[in-house]
């Protein structure tokens, strides 16, 4: 590659980084890959059920730059969530927190499914004959029957 | 009737109900965590062209609203006229110009006029952030002490204003701080 190409390719790669608004991992290697396992945390406001760090919105991207920022400022992953959190709600969480509201939707399939088997069991329960017969065969019916399987047989 | 017939019908009932009150629900809008909370603090500079910027000390003394815009936000244009008619009733309307270029800002303003008391140029959207806003229009009605009282995602029309944001501004105004 000759040294024209080597600029042209420089030229163009900050040309592609500018477009992107210049969104420039932290130096810390560490630092950013928390800020990326936070990033995959957040959900993305405007695409509803990306994270940030799927998404290519420009808001997805000012957020990631607000985690990073956080991360560099020392907050830990419980503050720089809490910060987002603070400014858009819980809702901002691609996995929802465990409290009080949100109390139904993390037991609801549970008590759904209890409630399910409760009710097959008590079909079942009823379903099966149990206790004296209340309206037994008469001696007439019975000889009946006997007759009419006793032909069978025959035949 | 027999429990055999009852009960499924009572199920279907409840779930029928629920899911009808899920398809009024709008996910779209997401509720905001800043309802009942102080507006958040900044200070931004006025949009190209006018003379007064904004920040959160503006906000305090007396009900206003404050509206989120962008030149490029199309809704916004429809939501226009209707500040400019609130603006004339004496409620103060603030302007929020979200990551806007400044020129294009002052050019918006100039040609479709400007309703707003104080604008602030918040060029790269950390202010919106602040004020948890993930789509433009949204509009705020912030009370006499600067906590944020009503939220609305979306353009303002004619019925939103005076069934939600009037109604708000009124109900803030008769309460004395």
């Amino acid at each position: 590659m000759n040294r024209f190409a080597l600029v042209l390719l420089a030229a163009l790669w900050a040309g592609a980084a500018l477009a992107q608004g210049l969104e420039t991992p932290l130096p810390d290697p560490a630092q950013e890959a928390r800020a990326q396992e936070l990033h995959k945390r957040i959900r993305c406001l405007v695409c509803q059920n990306q994270s940030i760090h799927e998404s290519n919105a420009e808001l997805a991207r000012d957020l990631r730059v607000v985690v990073r920022e956080r991360v560099a400022a020392g907050d830990t992953d419980e503050q720089a969530v809490a910060y987002l959190v603070s400014r858009y709600g819980d809702w901002v969480l691609l996995k929802p927190p465990f409290n009080g509201r949100t109390l139904l939707l993390w037991i609801g399939p549970a008590l759904i499914l209890v409630a399910g088997m409760a009710g097959v069991a008590l079909y079942l329960a009823r379903s099966r004959p149990t206790g004296p017969d209340l309206n037994p065969l008469t001696a007439e019916e019975k000889a009946r029957i006997a007759e009419l399987l006793g032909e069978e047989r025959q035949g | 009737m027999r429990p055999g017939v009852v009960v499924p019908l009572a199920v279907f009932a409840v779930i029928a109900v629920a899911l009808g009150i899920g398809l009024q629900l709008k996910p779209s809008e997401i509720p905001s965590a800043l309802i009942g909370r102080p507006a958040p603090e900044f200070a931004l500079d006025p949009v190209q062209g006018t003379d007064k910027g904004l920040s959160s000390a503006d906000l305090k003394g007396q009900v206003s609203i404050v509206n989120v815009f962008a030149s490029w936000c199309v809704p916004c244009r429809v939501e226009h006229p209707l500040w400019e008619e609130v603006a004339k009733t004496g409620v103060p309307v603030y302007g929020i110009n979200y990551k806007d270029k400044p020129q294009s800002a002052a050019a918006w303003l100039a040609s479709l006029g400007n309703p707003y008391a104080r604008t602030g140029a918040d060029l790269n959207g950390r202010v919106g952030i602040d004020f948890g806003v993930y789509g433009v229009p949204e509009t705020f009605v912030v009370d006499a002490n600067g906590v944020i009282q009503l939220k609305f995602i979306g353009p303002v029309d004619r019925n939103a204003l005076e069934t939600q944001i009037l109604p708000k501004v009124r109900e803030l105004q008769a309460r004395k701080p």
